[in-house]
């Protein structure tokens, strides 16, 4: 029996045990007063239904996922002490290949082992399946009869009902704090094996980043090098200087040319435009930064005599980053700006002042902390970004401040370390988690100090 | 008039020429700042403009292929096959196992010159015919085949011939052929259907996206059945029933630091968490699923709670006060009412996952995958990480490809999110 089949039959017990439910309390509920009934017979029969449902369904839920690891470990244990794979890899190999055959994917197995011992495998999972299943079936049946059995009047099952509804709607928001636990957690378990083996002082304070480790002990630089600053300054360079310099100036623009100038119209078809450079994927900007914006930036360079020039540019990543940013900034100096009081800026077009003098000396002055919080926010956005900076920054830590060189970013790097031959237990892949966890801590850092500068700044118009 | 004769009589004469030079001045300045906040959405809309215009000129390209002709003998001898294996069981056995590489490339020398002309996977298109109609065993016909990627870009125009030869890419003898065929009439551009219906390959002319788009779609739909359940159940926990204290609290700056959380690292989440300790399988889209939904989720959660309390609190006082309990409130009236914001913010928050890149690159969907997956669980590409994995190919004829891979992307994009704008001028109600 497939666990597709399984999952069918229960669903129709439940639907039995529902329809059942309520056609006992429909023919209470039909002659009695309304007071002496308690809950409507849908109430009732969803309770029923439930008490089928979900005990049976937790443990068809568990048996999927740790009942192929049951069934594997069964199926070794009958195999001869000889033909037994040893543990770690060559488990795995084994258990991976025996699944392939069972499953028909492979016509045969190479190791002959594997091919005795996919009957036993087969024979073993039906016996467990079917095992498995009787129970479910059990427990559904169980819980659908008392469920049958208890519906009365007086059975507060609309109570009950609720009650289980608030009870899976509380567990459903949890997952949010699980996931922020499980990032943090893994995190913190990967950082600190890392830094078991390498100084964290060295990591953030060292200036030479090159984690190749060799294979050989003795080859020279074998331990790797650990420096993290020439990565944290590319990541600076490029998300928070060369981006933000295309960003602020052009996001603002729009903004106050959208918020104070624009006639409802034009403002009606500017700002999707706007809305769609945010909604291209960042490996389109990626894509373009790389191989069209950089070639044009070395050729310029080149043109006005700067020989050095690399086709891999900070430069190109970060102005493509910068324009990717655009909308970012330019709806949150939006929001700010429409947040100042309406009588500030009536009040300076009354003293005569122009629109322009009175937006540069009275709306961005009042709406600045507003607009200085939303350029923390586009910050940690950009420092966070990866797609464009691997496909177009280039892999060379270095420390420079020439923009035409290559530099790389923490998320470059931390692709560049995870993906391609890794072992999980080297300390160049455990950097990886390293960078992770300061990428992590420095964009949560930016996000409440910027979130916390906005929200003081409305409360003080409010 | 100085300011000192201004401090000194307390009128200003406006008229005076020095007067009416401060104000032109002014305007002059209000204009320039006018001008200049047009020019940053010009700018902006210009750039988009620009990178649109660009990627499909290069990338329509890519929805053709250059074809050649071949007189093709299915000859049961050659091909190793027996006319009584064609029907039955093993049929397809026998067809995979049949050599049609020699046959097509002996073709491709006798009548071409050399085999070089073709794509090295033009034996593919032979072999499926044969599949399709068996009776064509022992008959002879003329196929078009795919084309050598060397010909594709002769064939589009994208080899200059003003360039030194050694500069490119094309050999000479490639071009004399090329230009002998291309007289005969024996080259033709057609759409390349391939493109469409079938996965990665290591040779240009053979790529397809369908692999990676399907990825993306397997992708797609474990992400939504598992964020949009949680995400909707989270808001309304939050909205109709969490009591005000320090746990909620936590759940709610737990989802507004999960929405500002860069992406990538919930891709070390998934790599850490889903690969190494729960052992599920690299490369599937089950995991990018999972890991994409931990990322919508909270684009989920602000839409649907912003949507929620949008709802009149007339219609859940008059629900209440008619007896309706909570659950029956908010399945009955305000769900119904929610309903398209939260609809349309699920679009976005979808939209915004299959534009990802970087979590699906650290948990090893960039595995190079020439088969289209057949379920959640095989290992598959994704689009945009295809985009990636094709930008760093060498080959000339993946540039155009890469090109029209980010025009079905976009496409894609542009369609779920005109569903979106659908949805919220359809059904926007204000209150």
């Amino acid at each position: 029996m497939s666990l597709g089949a399984l999952a069918l039959v229960l669903l129709g017990l439940t639907a039995i045990t529902f329809a059942m439910t309520r056609m006992r309390a429909n023919a209470f509920a039909s002659g009695a007063r309304p007071r002496d009934v308690h809950s409507r017979p849908a109430y009732h029969a969803v309770r029923a239904g439930l008490l089928a449902l979900v005990p049976a369904l937790f443990l068809l839920l568990v048996w999927l996922v740790i009942g192929d690891g049951i069934v594997a470990d069964r199926t070794l244990d009958q195999l001869p002490q000889a033909a037994q794979p040893e543990a770690g890899i060559e488990r795995q190999a084994f258990l991976t290949e025996m699944r392939s055959v069972a499953r028909g994917d492979l016509p045969a197995a190479f190791n002959p082992a594997v091919n005795e011992a996919v009957p036993i495998y087969r024979e073993t999972q039906a016996s467990w399946t079917w095992l498995i299943g009787g129970l479910v079936v059990l427990l559904a049946l169980i819980g659908g009869g008392y469920g049958w059995l208890k519906t009365a009047p007086d059975l507060r099952a609309r109570t009950h009902v609720e009650r289980f509804a608030t009870i899976i709607l509380a567990l459903a928001s949890l997952i949010a704090i699980l996931t922020t636990f499980g990032i943090v957690l893994s995190l913190l378990y990967e950082s600190l094996d890392f830094f078991s083996r390498v100084n964290p002082l060295e990591f953030i304070f060292g200036t030479h980043w090159s984690p190749q480790t060799a294979i050989r002990a003795d080859q020279v630089g074998s331990s790797g090098a650990f420096g993290a600053v020439p990565l944290f300054w590319g990541t600076i360079f490029i998300g928070a200087i060369i981006a933000m310099a295309v960003a602020v100036p052009l996001g603002l623009m729009s903004a106050i040319f959208l918020t104070q100038y624009a006639r409802p119209t034009a403002r009606k078809i500017l700002k999707p435009l706007l809305e769609i450079l945010a909604g291209v994927p960042t490996v389109v900007y990626g894509y373009f930064a790389a191989l069209t914006v950089a070639p044009a930036v070395r050729d310029a360079a080149i043109a006005i005599g700067i020989d050095s020039a690399s086709s891999e540019s900070a430069l190109a990543a970060g102005v493509v980053m910068g324009i990717m940013i655009i909308p970012f900034v330019s709806s949150m100096a939006d929001d700010a700006l429409s947040s100042v009081p309406g009588a500030m800026r009536d009040g300076s077009l009354a003293m005569g002042a122009t629109p322009s003098e009175t937006i540069k000396k009275v709306l961005v002055p009042a709406a600045l902390p507003g607009i200085v919080g939303g350029i923390l926010l586009a910050v940690s956005r950009a420092i966070g970004e990866t797609m464009i900076v691997v496909m177009a920054a280039g892999q060379a830590a270095r420390l420079t401040i020439n923009p035409l060189d290559s530099v790389t970013t923490v998320t470059a790097q931390i692709v560049q370390l995870l993906t391609g031959d890794q072992e999980f237990d080297s300390a160049k892949t455990l950097s990886a988690f390293a960078l992770g966890l300061v990428l992590f801590v420095v964009t949560l850092l930016l996000n409440i100090y910027a979130l916390a500068i906005v929200k003081r700044y409305r409360e003080a118009y409010e | 008039m100085t300011s000192a004769d201004v401090a000194r009589t307390g009128t200003v004469d406006w008229r005076s020429a020095q007067m009416q030079a401060r104000i032109r001045k002014r305007y002059a300045k209000e204009r320039r700042f006018r001008f200049l906040g047009l020019g940053a959405l010009v700018f902006a809309a210009g750039f988009l403009l620009f990178l649109l215009t660009t990627i499909v000129s290069d990338g329509i390209g890519g929805f053709q292929r250059a074809e050649v002709p071949l007189d093709i003998e299915y000859s049961a001898t050659t091909l190793g096959l027996d006319p009584a294996q064609m029907s039955g069981d093993g049929a397809d056995y026998a067809i995979n196992r049949a050599d049609f590489r020699s046959l097509v490339n002996a073709a491709a020398e006798a009548q071409l010159g050399t085999s070089e002309m073709i794509s090295e996977g033009a034996w593919l298109d032979v072999r499926d015919r044969l599949r399709g109609d068996p009776s064509l065993l022992g008959s002879r016909e003329r196929v078009w085949v795919v084309a050598a990627p060397e010909v594709d870009l002769l064939a589009k125009g994208q080899i200059s011939f003003d360039v030194p030869a050694q500069r490119r890419a094309v050999s000479q003898e490639m071009i004399n052929q090329y230009v002998v065929l291309n007289d005969r009439g024996d080259v033709q551009l057609s759409l390349n259907t391939g493109f469409l219906t079938k996965a990665d390959s290591t040779s240009s002319e053979l790529a397809g996206i369908w692999g990676a788009l399907l990825g993306s779609l397997l992708t797609m739909a474990i992400t939504l059945a598992l964020s949009f359940p949680i995400g909707v159940m989270t808001a309304v926990y939050l909205e109709e029933y969490a009591p005000r204290n320090r746990f909620t609290d936590m759940i709610e700056v737990s989802i507004n630091n999960l929405a500002a959380v860069p992406s990538i690292i919930f891709g070390l989440l998934g790599l850490s968490v889903f690969l190494n300790t729960f052992g599920m399988p690299r490369s599937a889209p089950v995991v990018g699923g999972v890991t994409l939904a931990l990322m919508t989720l909270p684009v989920i959660v602000i839409a649907s709670r912003v949507s929620l309390q949008s709802v009149p609190p007339s219609i859940r006082d008059a629900a209440l006060g008619i007896g309706a309990s909570r659950l029956q409130v908010i399945l009955h009236h305000i769900l119904p009412v929610a309903l398209p914001g939260i609809l349309t913010g699920t679009i976005i928050g979808l939209s915004r996952a299959l534009g990802e890149t970087a979590p699906l690159l650290l948990i090893g969907m960039r595995a190079f995958v020439s088969d289209v997956p057949g379920g959640v669980t095989d290992p598959a590409t994704a689009l945009p990480v295809q985009i990636f994995l094709w930008s760093d190919e060498v080959g000339r004829g993946f540039v155009e490809k890469t090109s029209a891979a980010i025009m079905v992307l976009l496409a894609v994009l542009l369609s779920m999110n005109g569903v979106a704008i659908y949805l919220r001028n359809k059904f926007e109600r204000r209150w």
